[in-house]
């Protein structure tokens, strides 16, 4: 390789860096407003708190969630959460699994779509699935206990 | 990471029903390699956004909780030849989106 056609792929290198490193702003900007801590918290209460603000909710039947009694595999745990007309305004739904290291699973912001979201999540081990609802800045919440044969998290 | 979202959007009465598939080894960053005794670095979804249009329907943010190879199921009010979009982002920066018109 002679000084010329170094001197041409130095230069090429350094424009696909500055490329990436100007691409890669657009996903720094959106990790920016992720909620890191609510996914560290180390219990329902916390990670409650870092997401949606506070760390209590009122229990209610409106709220229907379908997951298995048992899990064989504690990897993939299918969880469906319905929400019934009787609570109007639902902002988002969350979903915690309370006997993880850290409870937080998921928040759903449905902005425009209906109060459903079906998905499957890891469990460490038994425990309830929480579901937690925000309608009309008040959080209302429901449980249902999963039993797990094998663990998800970890080998 | 092109291809990585198998997405279904039918509608029926005014409601969409999407479902969609992504493939993301989603890992939580607590488990270890076999071999080495290493941990393996978390590297998983941490933003869903689903669009109709101009319109956000669902914007969502995930833990590494959320199974290895996601599936994720939604309604939102539209009707069919809607064009409707999934996009997601995972903490290490790569992102990646389908568009599909609804059915």
């Amino acid at each position: 390789m002679n000084r010329r056609t170094l001197l041409k792929r130095t230069l090429a290198l350094s424009a696909v860096s500055v490329a990436a490193s100007a691409g890669l702003l657009t996903p720094g900007q959106v990790l920016a407003a992720y909620p890191k801590a609510a996914f560290e918290a180390k219990d329902t209460a916390a990670a409650l708190t870092a997401a949606l603000g506070t760390g209590g909710f009122e229990h209610s039947d409106g709220i229907e969630i379908k997951a298995p009694d048992i899990a064989e595999n504690g990897s993939v745990v299918p969880v469906t959460v319905e929400v019934s007309s009787a609570l109007s305004n639902v902002e988002s739904i969350s979903i915690l699994a309370e006997s993880n290291g850290t409870p937080l699973v998921a928040t759903f912001n449905l902005s425009g779509s209906e109060a459903f979201i079906s998905t499957r999540i890891k469990m460490g081990k038994t425990g309830d699935v929480v579901a937690v609802v925000k309608s009309g800045g008040k959080l209302y919440g429901n449980k249902k206990e999963v039993k797990v044969t094998i663990g998800g998290c970890g080998g | 990471m092109a291809n990585s979202i198998k997405l279904r959007a039918k509608a029926s009465k005014g409601v969409v029903t999407v479902k969609a598939l992504i493939n993301h080894p989603m890992e939580t960053g607590l488990r270890k390699d076999q071999k080495t005794g290493k941990l393996i670095p978390a590297h998983h979804i941490q933003e869903v956004m689903a669009k109709s249009g101009d319109k956000t329907v669902l914007d969502a943010v995930w833990g590494g909780a959320i199974s290895t190879n996601p599936y994720l199921s939604f309604m939102y009010s539209g009707a069919k030849g809607d064009s409707l979009t999934l996009s997601w982002v995972d903490n290490q920066g790569n992102s990646d989106s389908e568009t599909a018109s609804v059915a």
